[in-house]
């Protein structure tokens, strides 16, 4: 009996380190599986967007003001859109971080504990808000206001695009931003109120500094979230596909141009490779700025690891 | 309860430390440790904090495999396995040496479940765990404290309670050996000298090694102390080793003495 | 000497309220948005809402009936990602968290992880319609939507897996592996159970965040119109955030009601989800302090 015990004992325990091989290399190949969705997506842009630039030279494709898909010949510039991509997220950004930081501090510094536990799901639910209703709310609502404040023709223009980018951006600004603030150590707030300093000057002189790079790399993320915002612009933004610098006339950023463009496009057609060539284009924008904001992040996290 | 002159001396080895040395990246954590745990005997691992005594107690379930960055030095033997050897499975290892920390960390789950957890991850049939439970409680003696609360948490236990259920829970895989890290630090008073009370009563049948910065705990409870210190590189060495008594009442070295009876005084 | 430190601290008792009352303001300026959008959404599609509306097919490219596919469609989506998403984002965090040694491979996946969080939503439109609809011959269908979407939420997955993971406290692992347990067993039976309100929540956050997403599916299979359940994975279908897209901009004369009806429909149902987060993760947090 005991020597039967045994026997099986070891025998089951052969069998768990069968089994834990086998379940290493599974878990292993799920992590390996992620990294290859990123890189297969890289793939895939470069696949369909390459052949884009076998008629269109790269840099006529990026300087050309000209789109025009479907004239023969078709002209492929989008110079435009890019444009437009930088105005309207120069604006949500510029909205974003005052308003971002500036309630990251007020959360992480003044508030009371129960306004921050009311006021953080509430930010949590903007994030949440789905893009598609943003543009709708756009649409219906801020165009008016937008028209009438500047006597406008429309009120679909660059301004309010960058409008409701900026709050949909604004929350990544505040939770990193506050988690940034909330990283600083107590000891350096309390070394500036035992040398007679204000909360005021304490925030401005020891917390803010010491939180820089991770209000930085919200800033970041925030400008990158803008960038790669798609249906809302796709509503708001106006879609003119005239060169515009001024946020008050319409615009086309580039993801517009894709998502208003690629159900009509002829699958291997010459203007569905240049919308993936466009697409190229925001996957290695997006993918320096959140790789940037990242390595800053980590210069944050390091600052204060124990 | 003169329970330190027992004859240390007959009792064969069951584990043994040779030249072992510890480093933790580039810094050397341990240097050149020499030293066997008698069959049977409680083992104290006396010392300043910092000196390594708990890295030197999980080399012997190979807990420090979880460091990254640690590489050890030496041979280590359980019995004759060479247990640093590439072909000693850890989980074999681990089930036959027992751990009890720090601080109670039972699971958050039943007494019941918490004692079992470990046959079952061995596989025992269901029927038999009862029997497990039970016996692994009492010998653990707190059996008659939680008989009719098996399916309680094991946290809505005391501090002295919840060590000594990770003791059954520990016994309940029918390890040779029981390390301790210094079991007792978290507990106040009474329940330690509880803890302290079945470590004589458990050393009958198991090899046990504890860790301790408590010198009156060491003298009470053990058979061999060994005592460590650290040298200014920050490496932990052995200073001195033998049958308790005999360390405490008369070192043989300068170190040990001053931080006896600085303990004592 | 003492007659300028009372000077200047009395001007930075005034500096102080003033630039605590903007900061509060700014915070109220980006919170009350989201309560003005609510109840305006409520206020207008309420009237829209009739039970008809849920469990009807839509007519006249949706400016009559209901819109029960695209509710059923939207559900479609949800589960799928969660099935797919879940498991590999759970083991992907347990592999970061567990498995992995501090190697070049650990550092390519938190990259990964960064980046793919990062990628425009249309990107993965367009990856999802060259990749799953076409290399992989699935067809504009349900089932491309749902490997799109799972694909978009994986960064999302993965991150909270691994956060809940690493919150479970050190020693009951130890404690696990020194009673002789594999290390699969102390996943299984104590690092998992452990950790699963807070995957769990991750999880739920990130399907919302799928129920809400247009740009990914618009290339992939969602359909402008389509009065009819799909039959199968390999079938288009409807789903809230397109249909709203399509009737919100695309359908002339239909009314404003049954605009902010679907509007209301959609945003009820992320809400409703984030929300159910929101409650777990606070629910946990408390039993974790108490």
């Amino acid at each position: 009996m005991q020597d039967h015990t045994i026997i099986s004992k070891a025998h089951y325990r052969a069998g768990l380190r069968v089994r834990e091989k086998v379940i290493e290399l599974f878990i292993l190949c799920n992590g390996i599986l992620v990294v290859a969705v990123l890189i297969g997506i890289l793939v895939m842009l470069l696949i369909e967007g390459i052949p884009a630039f076998s008629q269109t030279s790269v840099w006529d494709f990026f300087t050309g003001t000209k789109w025009y898909p479907v004239s023969n010949p078709p002209t492929f510039g989008i110079f435009t859109f890019f444009i437009s991509t930088i105005v309207v997220t120069v604006i949500a950004t510029i909205l974003a971080i005052p308003l971002g930081v500036g309630s990251a501090i007020y959360l992480a510094e003044i508030a009371k504990p129960k306004i921050r536990e009311t006021v953080k799901p509430l930010i949590e639910l903007l994030a949440g808000i789905p893009s598609i209703v943003m543009g709708v709310i756009g649409l219906a609502l801020v165009t008016t206001v937008v028209r009438e404040a500047f006597n406008l023709n429309t009120g679909l223009c660059g301004l309010t695009a960058g409008i409701m980018l900026a709050f949909m951006s604004v929350p990544i600004v505040v939770s990193i931003s506050e988690d940034a603030l909330s990283t600083v150590p107590k000891e350096f707030r309390e070394a500036s109120y035992a040398l007679g300093a204000t909360k005021w000057q304490t925030i401005i002189h020891v917390c803010v500094p010491a939180a820089l790079s991770g209000i930085t790399a919200a800033i970041m993320l925030g400008i990158g979230r803008a960038i790669g915002e798609t249906m809302t612009v796709l509503m708001v933004a106006g879609g003119a596909i005239a060169l515009n610098f001024s946020p008050l006339e319409p615009m086309r950023p580039m993801t517009a141009v894709i998502a208003a463009e690629i159900n009509n496009a002829v699958r291997g057609g010459a203007q569905y490779h240049a919308l993936f060539a466009i697409g190229l284009a925001l996957f290695i924008l997006t993918f320096f700025v959140n790789f940037a904001a990242d390595q800053v992040l980590e210069r944050q996290r390091r600052k204060f690891a124990r | 309860m003169n329970v330190n002159s027992t004859a240390t001396a007959n009792n064969k080895i069951k584990m043994c430390a040779r030249s072992v040395n510890v480093f933790y990246g580039t810094m050397q954590a341990l240097r050149d440790i020499t030293l066997d745990i008698p069959d049977r005997t409680i083992t104290a691992i006396i010392g300043p904090s910092g000196c390594g005594k708990s890295t030197f107690l999980r080399l012997f379930n190979r807990m420090n495999d979880l460091i990254i960055n640690a590489r050890v030095e030496g041979d280590i033997k359980l019995d004759d396995m060479a247990i640093y050897a590439g072909s000693v499975d850890v989980v074999d290892l681990r089930r036959r040496v027992g751990m009890v920390f720090q601080k109670p960390n039972p699971f958050p789950m039943s007494i019941f479940d918490n004692v079992a957890y470990g046959p079952q991850r061995q596989g025992v049939q269901k029927n038999e765990l009862p029997d497990i439970v039970e016996n692994s409680l009492k010998q653990a003696a707190l059996w008659d404290e939680v008989k009719d609360k098996l399916h309680q948490s094991g946290l809505s236990l005391s501090g002295g309670q919840q060590q000594r259920l990770c003791i059954a829970r520990a016994l309940a895989v029918e390890p040779e050996v029981i390390l301790m890290d210094e079991p007792c630090s978290a507990l106040d008073p009474i329940a330690t000298l509880k803890i302290e009370d079945l470590m004589r009563e458990l050393v009958k049948d198991y090899t046990i090694i504890i860790v301790t910065h408590n010198m009156q705990q060491a003298a009470r409870v053990s058979d061999v102390s060994a005592f460590f210190w650290m040298e200014p590189d920050r490496a932990g060495v052995l200073v001195e080793y033998g049958p308790t008594p005999q360390m405490f009442s008369r070192p043989k070295d300068k170190r040990t003495e001053g931080y006896i009876t600085g303990r004592f005084g | 000497m003492i007659t300028v430190m009372s000077a200047q601290s009395k001007r930075h008792n005034r500096t102080e309220p003033i630039a605590f009352f903007i900061l509060g303001l700014f915070t109220l300026i980006i919170v009350s948005p989201v309560i003005f959008i609510l109840v305006y959404i409520l206020i207008n599609g309420i009237g829209a809402i009739t039970w008809d509306f849920l469990t009807q097919m839509p007519s006249m490219a949706g400016k009559a009936g209901g819109i029960f596919p695209a509710i059923i469609g939207t559900f479609y989506l949800m589960l799928g990602t969660l099935l797919c998403a879940l498991p590999i984002g759970m083991f992907a965090a347990l592999y970061l968290t567990e498995y992995a040694r501090q190697n070049r491979l650990v550092k390519i996946i938190n990259l990964t992880i960064v980046n793919l969080a990062g990628v425009p939503s249309i990107v993965y439109g367009l990856f999802g319609l060259g990749f799953f609809v076409l290399t992989m011959n699935i067809g504009m269908s349900v089932l491309a939507a749902i490997l799109t979407l799972s694909c978009q939420a994986l960064a999302m997955m993965i991150a909270s897996s691994r956060e809940a993971i690493v919150a479970v406290p050190r020693e009951y692992g130890e404690a696990s592996l020194a009673l002789g347990s594999t290390k699969w067993q102390t996943i299984r039976h104590i690092v998992l159970p452990q950790s699963m309100p807070g995957i769990i929540t991750g999880a739920v956050l990130a399907i919302s965040r799928a129920a809400g997403e247009t740009a990914p599916i618009l290339t992939v299979g969602a359909a402008f119109y389509l009065p009819a359940l799909p039959q199968s994975p390999f079938d288009q279908f409807m789903a809230l955030a397109y249909h709203l897209y399509t009737v919100a901009a695309n359908v002339p004369g239909i009314s404003k009601t049954t605009i902010w009806g679907v509007a209301l429909v959609l945003i009820a149902v992320v809400l409703i989800f984030d929300i159910g987060a929101i409650i777990i993760r606070m629910k946990a947090r408390q039993r974790r302090h108490e």
